[in-house]
């Protein structure tokens, strides 16, 4: 039986070898035949020499998580055969490089073996070791097009893009794509039954990343300091902002910037950047990851109550501690909504692709701006470093920036006297000034007690006036933030409750279910504080299943503590170690517990 | 009780500066220091400097972090905005401020603990950007608020009010700054207002990084015998190896200087400064040389004070960067926004 775009090729190569421009080239290829695709790293936390993977997953159906299964596996790293040759689904094929005889105790019935001698074939036909081992891995491409009937030309034209004024390299790139296509067209039986066929459905999409679409939108919202300390996974965010900036940014004429990144000594540096920068009226932002946030959490508390601006990006990561920095959970939500000590309570935003990660930064600023607070973005690996399908990013002309209560000089010339902490609109939101604008203006900043005039206390009272008034403020935020995505079209009892990344595996699995007609509604988080649409939404049903990526239930908690969620009707399903959430864990788990008898 | 505020009396003879100022217009709310405090004549001393470089209350940023010395900008320039910050974070929270706008003149106020031990990674990095502000630290030896645990700039041999004496290693923010490439290093002592005053005055003016460590007795907790950061220690070991005159821009340079012990500094903004050597071979543009006197110096048990170096050459954080030179808050952002066409046109590379 053929089956067209509905297969997963896995790539097991050594990091630093060049293979992710070869994967990159296999990935554009088939995107290019209008096929939806989705991208995942697997890689290790190290610069070279260790085993690193690349997923392609073809989805004629456009799904956006990786699938549980592997059909081809090109295994190019002989320190993971074996592994990788487990991996395969019953009925798959293995590529392997044929250079070198395999060892005959590894081996499968239930799956074909395909060799290809790719390192010989390269060696003769390449000179230097960094050549043949690049060529390799673009042979190995060549192979894949011949096995999956991938268009030659088309990768043709890729090259020719890339390698635009270095002619050289399009040629000697074709004749190792010409390698690989050639021998497995004269050896084996081309395409396979599981192949790539064009389709029209990837028109108006792109393929990006979560930090460069976050770096982006940093841009385009206007930022102009960012500062940072390297991390894993968040590193890519600054380095795009970088990148965007050095071409948008700069003076034809003077060769000088409208942008400055400071590169931090740690994040407690970082973060007091930020803070200096947005207490001066510039947007500012810093991209972190975990271990980030912890070393942050002092100061994320000082702007909360001192009332500072702030965009945070948390590109979570493996933990507890160091953990596994190379690999995604939601793991940082309680540590970031709680983050520091004393009554804190921080705004939440949680992309579940790319292009929210570009449209909730911009967010991000204007609520910063608006709430005079510290606004986080809680991206992880999986959407800040794998390679999605999205709509093309758009750019409303008609946007304009919401840069809260901030007083001019005019209007602090004609007022008697200003104050900093007052509650004027009884929004909750005091209005503020920035240095250098006016006398009147001026008033000292600090996390110590203070009054609503912005005066020291130690009085309880004032104090409590402040505090209490500053849970008035996160009332009003609970009316700007996002809004669920909610789809609730069937009297369902039962339903499912996700946020973030959990999004394309909990939609994929919808439409399983509902396959096998299990109807379940869904309600996608946005944003914390939640408002009382989701509280309503859980209230409605019998049973909330609460998908989530750690250990530890930590968004169940959050609507407990937020919303005084039924904590009866919500059950949570667990994914945390380390790979991201696919379909079929969710399927698996709900059919659990639909079998122990609860509703469906 | 730093919330009373000073009542604002004007006297009619009181001197006026060029903006039509008085020096009272400069003061803060009254302090809650203890009396006798080192950090009150360090806030005076600043009062006077601000007030005589005729500057605008508004355009000063006064930064601090948290001790006793960063409770001080509350206690000057009100109608200038402070940052109180977290314990020894000042430096990044400057940075951040000076980045966004590098049109105010910043003043950092710390001291020993917050400077040299929870803080010294800030205060270290700050000096390697060379970041455009007067950092001063008000140097005692000592933690006040928590009453009188040694900090990281206590002397070997330092006796604790109870207890046993220091035995660890002193750090000393000079030669610190000296080591790390500060281009514009002073100590002084909170005692000696007319040595300080213009060396504040030079730390204002200096572009880039200024550091001025003022000796300023605990008088609680480290003013008693034993102790090397006392009045009396101080005043007996205290050694001027360099005075510094103020020039303003618009005013000559008349008073006479022999020829060998004086030295004209130009500074970026056009004022100039006129060091008055009291050692004649001391030469505060050579980093080996002030690190060799210093610590011979201070091997003889004195502390020498003054500009002790000073390098008006190198480039401060924004020029090292190339930044435009409209402060980057005051960007409109609708220029830094590159519309929906570029949009569309860059994600040809995501297809």
């Amino acid at each position: 039986m053929v089956t067209a775009n509905d297969v997963v090729i896995k790539i097991a190569t050594v990091n630093g070898t060049g293979s992710a421009s070869a994967n990159g080239l296999l990935r554009k290829a088939i995107f290019r035949m209008g096929v939806p695709v989705v991208g995942k790293n697997y890689f290790p936390s190290n610069i070279q020499g260790l085993p690193t993977w690349y997923e392609i997953r073809v989805t004629g159906d456009g799904y956006h998580a990786r699938s549980n299964r592997v059909d081809i596996m090109i295994a190019m790293n002989a320190q993971t055969y074996a592994r990788d040759m487990a991996e395969v689904a019953p009925g798959g094929w293995l590529v392997y490089d044929s250079t070198w005889p395999r060892k005959s105790l590894l081996n499968r019935e239930d799956i074909t073996i395909i060799g290809i001698p790719f390192s010989r074939m390269c060696n003769q036909h390449f000179d230097g070791a960094r050549a043949r081992i690049l060529m390799k891995n673009i042979a190995y491409v060549g192979a894949i097009a011949a096995l999956l009937d991938i268009d030659v030309e088309i990768i043709t034209t890729l090259l020719e893009e890339t390698f635009a004024a270095k002619k050289k390299l399009i040629d000697s790139n074709m004749e190792a794509i010409k390698l690989g296509y050639d021998y497995a067209m004269e050896h084996f039986p081309c395409p396979l039954p599981m192949r790539v066929e064009k389709m029209n459905a990837t028109e108006g999409q792109i393929i990006i990343d979560g930090n460069t679409a976050a770096g982006l939108g940093c841009l385009y919202a206007g930022a102009t300091v960012g500062a940072w300390y390297p991390i894993t996974p968040s590193t890519s965010l600054m380095d795009a902002f970088r990148d965007f900036c050095s071409h948008y940014r700069v003076d034809p004429e003077t060769g000088k910037r409208t942008y400055c990144i400071i590169q931090a000594e740690d994040e407690l540096a970082a973060i007091g950047m930020v803070l200096g920068a947005s207490w001066m009226g510039a947007r500012s932002f810093t991209p972190t990851s975990g271990p980030g946030i912890s070393l942050m959490s002092e100061f994320i508390g000082f702007a909360y109550y001192a009332e500072i601006p702030a965009v945070i990006f948390d590109v979570q990561r493996v933990g507890p501690s160091t953990g596994m920095p190379t690999r995604t959970q939601q793991c940082d939500i309680i540590c970031c909504a709680y983050a520091s000590h004393g009554d804190t309570k921080h705004v939440l935003l949680f992309p579940a692709d790319p292009a929210e990660c570009f449209y909730m930064s911009v967010a991000a600023f204007d609520l910063a701006e608006r709430l005079q607070t510290p606004i986080m973005v809680l991206s992880d690996l999986d959407i800040g470093m794998n390679d999605w399908m999205v709509p093309e990013l758009e750019w409303d002309e008609d946007y304009v920036a919401d840069r809260g209560k901030v007083l001019g000089a005019e209007e602090l010339e004609e007022m008697e006297k200003f104050h900093r902490y007052l509650d004027v609109d009884g929004d909750g939101i005091p209005y503020r000034t920035l240095p250098g604008v006016h006398p009147k203006g001026a008033y000292f900043t600090r996390g110590s007690g203070h009054t609503k005039y912005g005066a020291y206390t130690e009085n309880s009272a004032d104090y409590q006036e402040v505090v209490d008034r500053l849970l008035h403020k996160w009332e009003t935020a609970r009316s700007l933030v996002p809004e669920a995505e909610i789809r609730f079209s069937k009297f369902n009892k039962a339903a499912i409750l996700t946020f973030g990344s959990g999004d394309g595996a909990c939609k994929e699995a919808l439409d399983r279910l509902e396959a096998g007609n299990i109807g379940l509604n869904y309600c996608r988080v946005k944003a914390f504080p939640f408002s009382e649409e989701i509280r309503d939404f859980i209230d409605k049903h019998d049973v909330v299943y609460i998908v989530e990526q750690n250990r530890d239930a930590q968004f169940r908690t959050l609507l407990i503590n937020d919303i005084d969620a039924d904590q009866d009707k919500m059950v949570s399903l667990l994914h945390y170690d380390g790979m991201p959430i696919n379909a079929e864990f969710v399927v698996a788990r709900v059919l659990e517990e639909i079998a122990k008898g609860r509703a469906a | 009780m730093s919330y009373i505020a000073k009542p604002k009396i004007s006297h009619p003879g009181l001197r006026k500066n060029a903006l039509g100022l008085t020096s009272r217009d400069y003061e803060g709310v009254v302090s809650t220091l203890c009396a006798g405090c080192g950090h009150d004549s360090v806030t005076a001393a600043i009062i006077q400097a601000v007030f005589e470089l005729d500057i605008e209350p508004h355009m000063l940023a006064k930064m601090s972090g948290i001790g006793c010395s960063s409770k001080t900008p509350a206690y000057f320039v009100s109608q200038a905005h402070g940052f109180n910050s977290v314990h020894g974070r000042m430096p990044s929270v400057t940075t951040g401020a000076n980045a966004a706008n590098r049109d105010l003149m910043y003043i950092g106020v710390s001291g020993d603990g917050d400077s040299l031990s929870i803080g010294v990674g800030q205060f270290v990095h700050a000096i390697r950007r060379n970041l455009n502000m007067c950092y001063i630290i008000e140097n005692n030896g000592v933690y006040g608020l928590t009453k009188g645990q040694f900090s990281a700039s206590a002397d070997i041999g330092t006796m604790p009010r109870k207890g046993m004496p220091n035995q660890q290693e002193p750090i000393d923010p000079v030669s610190t700054a000296l080591s790390l490439g500060a281009t514009y290093i002073a100590r002084s002592f909170s005692g000696d207002k007319e040595q300080l005053v213009p060396l504040l005055k030079g730390a204002l003016l200096h572009s880039g990084f200024s550091l001025v460590d003022v000796i300023s007795p605990c008088v609680t907790f480290n003013d008693h015998e034993g102790s090397t950061k006392s009045y009396a220690y101080t005043r007996q070991h205290y050694n001027h190896v360099i005075n510094v005159d103020y020039i303003h821009p618009s005013k000559e340079i008349t008073a006479s200087y022999a020829a060998g012990d004086a030295m004209t500094i130009y500074l970026h903004g056009g004022d100039t400064i006129i060091l008055r050597k009291v050692d004649d071979t001391y030469d505060p543009t050579s980093r080996a040389s002030a690190f060799k006197y210093l610590r011979e110096r201070f091997n003889a048990g004195e502390i020498t004070t003054g500009l002790l170096y000073v390098n008006e050459t190198r480039a401060e954080m924004h020029e090292l960067m190339g930044n435009v030179d409209t402060p980057l808050s005051k960007l409109p952002l609708d220029e830094l926004n590159p519309g929906q066409d570029e949009l569309a046109k860059l994600q040809a590379d995501y297809r």
